[in-house]
């Protein structure tokens, strides 16, 4: 076992942020989720009990009827905000002293760095590249994951859990979003950063970065499993089999929804419902292109003489 | 009683007991007095006359204790501090709501303006000068690697607590309304944010920035109908020295014009495109009716 070489990675200077992340965000997600299941506990408390409802202030805080519902700004917000100001700086400060940022030898086109990455927020879309065409992960995702946040507010019709913390009232909403952002986004930024090495081959944490690791890996087009040749059937094919996984997906996440969720599926407009699934269908296929590729070895599901999915 | 009077007595008192001694103790009390008598009116003064004064009336329209009309308007009178309303929700200010990291991530944008400006004293854009300025702004600049160092991990911590203040409007459902539009603003900044760490990465002309640079625009190539490698790009008559990705880098490959541009884009567009962004966004919050919560929660029994 080699961990020289992934404590390496994580002592690069540029990397370090990262374990800045990965221990900021379970933090976070801890004091989310610890006030979203208070939260829910008085809400199941006061569902259960009409008399309470009629009496309750409704938050799991300290309440007294005298008490004014607002404060003021100066002083209660400024000293917070002056205290965080002054944290965060005596926070870069200590960084900045006590880590360089990083300088290589100057820009040399003729002297490949292997691997050359991206900036580490941006090794997600970079490890995409392994599953898709670089039209796809370039372009093509990156303006659906902005074109879904921009979606969200307009196709949630949830009116529960606005202001507070709760996961039982919005349980679908929080889990997609929570499985975009950590699986399909920090986790690939993990995977770009710790995992890729030379070639941008999988390397295990403990494993050498070998230089000359040659590739053996083969991979095939999905047709060539069902020994389909020649343009067209391909083409076929790989559109039938792309149109049989997105419509089994959306069916079933229809299925699903209609069990578990029946109020939301009736709350929303057509228009709703069609971005909703769009997005939520999108996910699914690229996490199913990715476990085909890493697990299947499949390349491609679509091969057409322009381009390939 | 008076200074005068005490002084005389302390230096009789010590005459007494001390004979070498009175004369000097005597000049030296009474000078003392003499000056704390000048001094009077300036302790007034600083003691809270300066207030009364036009220069400070000229500043400060009002008075700083702590009646209710003082602590509003010590909020509404500024121009900084009124973003703020001079009240909110007595819950709002928990530090458990906001984790105050929209806050947290405006404050790096600030830090980051400040000390980007004083690296932009040193810095060239030009091909081979850039590395140099990087170097001796390392190794010469007084602060010089403090204040490179500062702003380098600014910026990557100003990507991380975009991330997660965006996590927590999610979880805290703050998008809904009247919130959607404030939420698209934010994706906005979210993707601005990243545009500016990524423009600023090639800018000191190493090894790292150029490879990083190079493999973030070669998807650009791949851009359908605008990149030369794209779907339909050919077909369209688009080729290396036409498509997006020249548009992007001024050339063909990153070369002494990317890093004009990818300056350009650093140093004065995005941030410009960002703080009026960010202008909006926290106009909003105030306009949507200040920040979302802790709100009471609401029941699903009570929705129609
Ligand atoms: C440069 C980046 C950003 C800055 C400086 C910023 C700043 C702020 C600040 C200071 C607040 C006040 C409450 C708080 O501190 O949480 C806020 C609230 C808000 N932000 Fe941002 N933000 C940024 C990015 C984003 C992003 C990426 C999103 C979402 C995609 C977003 C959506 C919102 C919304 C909806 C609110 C209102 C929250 C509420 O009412 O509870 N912002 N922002």
């Amino acid at each position: 076992m080699d961990w020289e070489q992934i404590w390496k990675l994580v002592a690069l200077p540029d990397n370090v942020p990262i374990v800045l992340l990965l221990v900021l965000l379970p933090f976070y997600l801890w004091m989310a989720f610890s006030q979203a299941f208070k939260n829910d506990r008085l809400i199941a408390r006061l569902e259960a009990d009409p008399d309470l409802r009629k009496t309750h202030h409704r938050t799991t805080f300290p309440h007294h009827p005298s008490w004014a519902p607002t404060v003021h700004v100066w002083p209660h917000l400024l000293k917070r905000e002056f205290i965080a100001m002054i944290i965060v700086t005596a926070f870069m400060i200590v960084w900045s002293i006590c880590l360089d940022a990083p300088l290589e030898e100057p820009a040399n086109p003729n002297l490949t760095m292997n691997p050359s990455k991206a900036p580490w927020y941006f090794l997600g879309l970079q490890e995409l590249l392994v599953y898709f065409d670089p039209w796809i992960a370039g372009v093509v995702l990156p303006s659906i994951i902005l074109g879904g946040l921009m979606a969200i507010p307009y196709i949630d019709t949830n009116p529960l859990g606005n202001g507070y913390y709760t996961w039982k009232q919005r349980k679908f909403a929080v889990g997609t979003f929570l499985f975009g952002f950590i699986v399909l986004w920090v986790v690939m930024v993990v995977i770009g950063t710790f995992i890729r090495g030379p070639g941008w081959l999988w390397f295990w944490p403990g494993q050498t970065w070998d230089h000359h690791r040659v590739d053996h890996e083969v991979n095939y087009d999905l047709h060539a499993y069902f020994g389909i040749e020649g343009t067209w059937p391909t083409f076929f094919f790989g559109l039938g089999f792309l149109l049989a996984l997105g419509g089994i997906t959306g069916a079933l996440t229809h299925l699903f929804l209609k069990k578990c969720y029946p109020r939301m599926l009736q709350s929303m407009s057509k228009l709703q419902y069609i971005v909703m699934m769009q997005f939520w269908v999108f996910q699914i296929i690229v996490v199913v292109k990715v476990i085909a590729r890493l697990v299947f070895h499949v390349k491609n599901f679509w091969v057409t003489p322009w381009f390939n999915v | 009683m008076s200074h005068d009077d005490h002084g005389h007595g302390h230096g009789h008192g010590a005459g007494t007991e001390a004979p070498e001694a009175p004369p000097v103790n005597d000049t030296e009390g009474s000078l003392l007095n003499a000056l704390r008598a000048k001094a009077e009116p300036l302790k007034k003064f600083m003691g809270g006359e300066y207030k009364e004064t036009q220069v400070w009336k000229s500043i400060f329209r009002h008075k700083l204790d702590k009646s209710h009309r003082n602590r509003s308007l010590a909020v509404l009178s500024n121009v900084f501090l009124h973003l703020h309303p001079a009240r909110i929700n007595r819950n709002a200010v928990r530090y458990n709501f906001t984790w105050g990291m929209g806050g947290i991530t405006f404050y790096l944008f600030v830090l980051l303006t400040l000390t980007g400006t004083l690296l932009m004293f040193y810095f060239h854009p030009s091909k081979g000068q850039a590395y140099k300025d990087i170097m001796y702004l390392q190794n010469d600049v007084p602060f010089g690697n403090l204040l490179r160092n500062m702003h380098r991990w600014s910026a990557h911590a100003m990507v991380i607590t975009t991330w997660i203040h965006m996590m927590r409007v999610f979880l805290t459902g703050s998008y809904k309304p009247p919130r959607e539009f404030n939420w698209n603003i934010g994706v906005l900044l979210l993707l601005f944010t990243m545009l500016l760490s990524f423009t600023g990465y090639l800018l000191p002309d190493d090894q790292l920035g150029f490879w990083a640079v190079t493999v973030g625009t070669n998807m650009a190539r791949a851009t359908p109908i605008l990149g030369h490698e794209g779907p339909l790009g050919p077909e369209l008559g688009f080729t290396a020295f036409n498509d997006v990705r020249f548009a992007l880098l001024g050339g063909s490959v990153v070369d002494a014009n990317a890093l004009l541009r990818a300056y350009i884009w650093h140093c004065i567009a995005i941030p410009i495109i960002a703080a009026v962004l960010m202008i909006v966004h926290f106009w909003r919050i105030r306009k949507d009716g200040a920040i979302s919560g802790h709100a009471p929660v609401m029941l699903e029994s009570e929705v129609k």
